[in-house]
């Protein structure tokens, strides 16, 4: 069976937040910038402390919403045209009652793309080979840090003097 | 009694134990449920085999009454789901605290809901085998469905308020799947990583994961909205007398929410006791889902007033004689239950000592489930029963197929809910430590 290459680096748990924290900004200012961070919920000190930028879901929640808009529209129009059946003398296709398709396509569409948009943007960053600790989805803040062996000394007194309850390698 | 504080009180630890700990080897009491639930959904199949079988004459079907019971199932279950929505979406976008501790159970409800709901069409038709005829596509003439009609509209509302809520459901799921993965072992361990699809929680995830969220929630909200709107157009649209009203939307959605508030507590009360988690299910809580049912049962009690008032108020006598009978005609005692549980019993919950106490909280959510079944069995049958002609006028009464196919959907949506709750975190694990400020070195800042 396929097993992932383990990432060689240096991996820190922590119990206190703003050890956490003080932990990232050091390893950041020490050019340490590809950093995994772990947690079993999302902090905002911890994202601000990583500087993220906000999450390109949105586009594809933008893009799927106009898509489901544009194919209601289209299907309810098209489909009107295709066999024209005058009733009672109103509109073969009009627009009012079609809102309802369009806005209910532009939901489904838009949450749909959403969805797969966090499973696409996951897949740039895997966390396969990469050193986890099952505490982390309890009540620890994990810290991981890709680097090489030479390096790994300094990363791992980093970690320490930042706070971390345990420091351990991954090779 | 359990204290009723705002925020959580555990640690984060003592979060996942906590929840966790539901996921044990079930009760003897479990698999008493389990049995009654599925004894309910026997009744229901072998009903519904008959139906398949000699047709729908089994069914108490009664010209001019060719809607009853299905439909007014029908109804009844989508509503039962828009507490979960308004619950898990809309009151995420106001940041309400108190939704937290029950939103995971509310959204699962909202699915099994919908789920139950979403069988009682293919019931209703008749022919059930080429059911899929309601899908939008050309017949053997190249003939498309009329997507000016609300019944076409209601198949794409339910269809993505379906897709939409158990995608929201199993999305909220993975990181505490994930968190039950690393609490577990053997093949259970498997089970759970799988269904974990890789989640690791890392900063990457969360970033994607909680604007996702976020995104859901907002689909959500006016999704949830539009589908009891859409489902009340069912009716509205037509020109029957005691349907033909504008206010039928904002009505049925408020009674949408009423209706399935009544249906948590029925669900929560006893959960919460039975999975020991009274300290993080409070009183808190109870007496918010109350607050939500006192608002959502004033606004019923002024669109029924309304309902009569328009009636009166318009000069139609059509109008006017089935509102008329709806009050002292054949169904009076169905048009009274449907006020006295609704708009009535509604009105303890101004008294705070109501909302906090679980007990008359249980039984008036039992008037409410009650009283909203009857709301839909009246506004469809009663109407139907008394069109323009006086001479065509007829009732209908429900047989053994109504009723067994009514309890046949109690036992579906309760094996779905039992199954649920014993397998998957009842409790949200991650947003109720979202909640929880982490420990610091440097004390609090």
């Amino acid at each position: 069976m396929f097993k992932a290459k383990t990432v060689p680096g240096v991996l820190g748990s922590f119990a206190h937040i703003d050890s956490a924290v003080d932990a990232i900004k050091g390893l950041r200012a020490r050019g340490h910038t590809d950093l995994t961070v772990y947690s079993a919920a999302p902090n905002h000190e911890l994202e601000e402390a990583l500087e993220h930028k906000i999450s390109a879901v949105r586009l594809f929640t933008l893009v799927g919403g106009l898509t489901g808009v544009s194919a209601g529209l289209a299907m309810t129009y098209w489909t009107s045209l295709d066999w024209p059946l005058l009733v009672g003398g109103k509109p073969i296709a009009t627009v009012p009652p079609y809102v309802v398709i369009m806005f209910e396509l532009m939901v489904l569409f838009g949450a749909l793309s959403t969805v797969t948009a966090v499973a696409l943007l996951s897949l740039r960053k895997p966390t396969t080979g990469i050193a986890y600790d099952p505490r982390y989805s309890d009540d620890l803040v994990g810290i991981f840090v890709p680097c090489a062996a030479d390096r790994a000394g300094d990363v791992e007194s980093l970690l320490k003097q930042a706070g971390s309850v345990e420091v351990r390698r991954a090779a | 009694m359990a204290s009723a504080t705002q925020h959580p009180t555990q640690t984060h630890a003592e979060v996942t134990r906590d929840v966790i700990g539901t996921l044990g080897t079930p009760t003897r009491g479990y698999y008493i449920l389990l049995g009654c639930v599925s004894a309910a959904l026997a009744v229901g199949l072998v009903t519904f085999f008959f139906l398949v079988k000699d047709g729908l004459g089994h069914a108490g079907y009664t010209p001019p009454v060719m809607w009853s019971v299905y439909i007014t199932t029908f109804v009844f279950w989508v509503g039962i789901g828009h507490a979960g929505t308004l619950i898990s979406a809309i009151l995420y976008l106001f940041r309400s605290p108190w939704r937290t501790a029950v939103y995971r159970a509310t959204e699962a409800m909202t699915v099994f809901a919908v789920m139950t709901a979403a069988l009682f069409p293919i019931v209703h038709i008749g022919r059930q085998w080429i059911f899929y005829w309601l899908i939008p596509y050309p017949n053997a003439r190249f003939l498309w469905p009329n997507f000016k009609s609300p019944l076409v509209w209601d198949v794409f509302a339910i269809t993505t308020y379906f897709t939409v809520s158990t995608t929201f459901l199993i999305f909220g799921l993975i990181p505490d799947v994930a968190a039950v993965r690393d609490k577990v072992s053997g093949w259970r361990q498997k089970v759970y990583g799988m269904l974990a699809l890789g989640w690791k929680g890392t900063d990457e995830q969360w970033r994607h994961y909680s604007r996702a969220y976020l995104y859901l929630a907002a689909l959500a909200t006016p999704l949830v909205l539009s589908v009891h709107s859409v489902v009340s157009w069912d009716f509205a649209m037509g020109i029957i007398p005691g349907w033909h009203g504008t206010i039928f939307a904002p009505y049925f959605v408020a009674g949408a929410i009423y209706s399935g508030v009544g249906m948590v507590f029925t669900l929560l009360i006893p959960l919460r006791r039975a999975l020991k988690l009274e300290h993080m299910i409070t009183t808190y809580h109870f007496d918010n889902l109350g607050k939500l049912t006192l608002l959502t049962g004033c606004i019923l009690f002024y669109a029924y007033g309304m309902e009569y008032f328009v009636a009166w108020y318009s000069g139609n006598i059509f109008e006017q004689t089935t509102f008329w009978r709806r009050a002292f005609g054949p169904m009076w005692w169905a048009g009274w239950a449907m006020i006295i549980c609704n708009a009535f019993v509604a009105q303890l919950l101004w008294f705070r000592k109501v909302r906090t106490n679980l007990t008359a909280l249980f039984v008036i959510s039992i008037f409410i489930n009650i009283g909203m079944w009857f709301e839909r069995y009246v506004i469809i049958v009663s109407s139907l029963g008394n069109d323009f002609d006086p001479w065509a006028w007829g009732l209908m009464n429900p047989t053994w197929a109504d009723w067994g196919i009514l309890l046949g959907s109690f036992g579906w949506f309760g094996l779905w809910f039992t199954l649920f709750f014993k397998h998957f975190p009842i409790v949200a694990i991650q947003e109720i430590k979202e909640m929880i400020p982490m420990p610091r070195r440097k004390g609090a800042h």
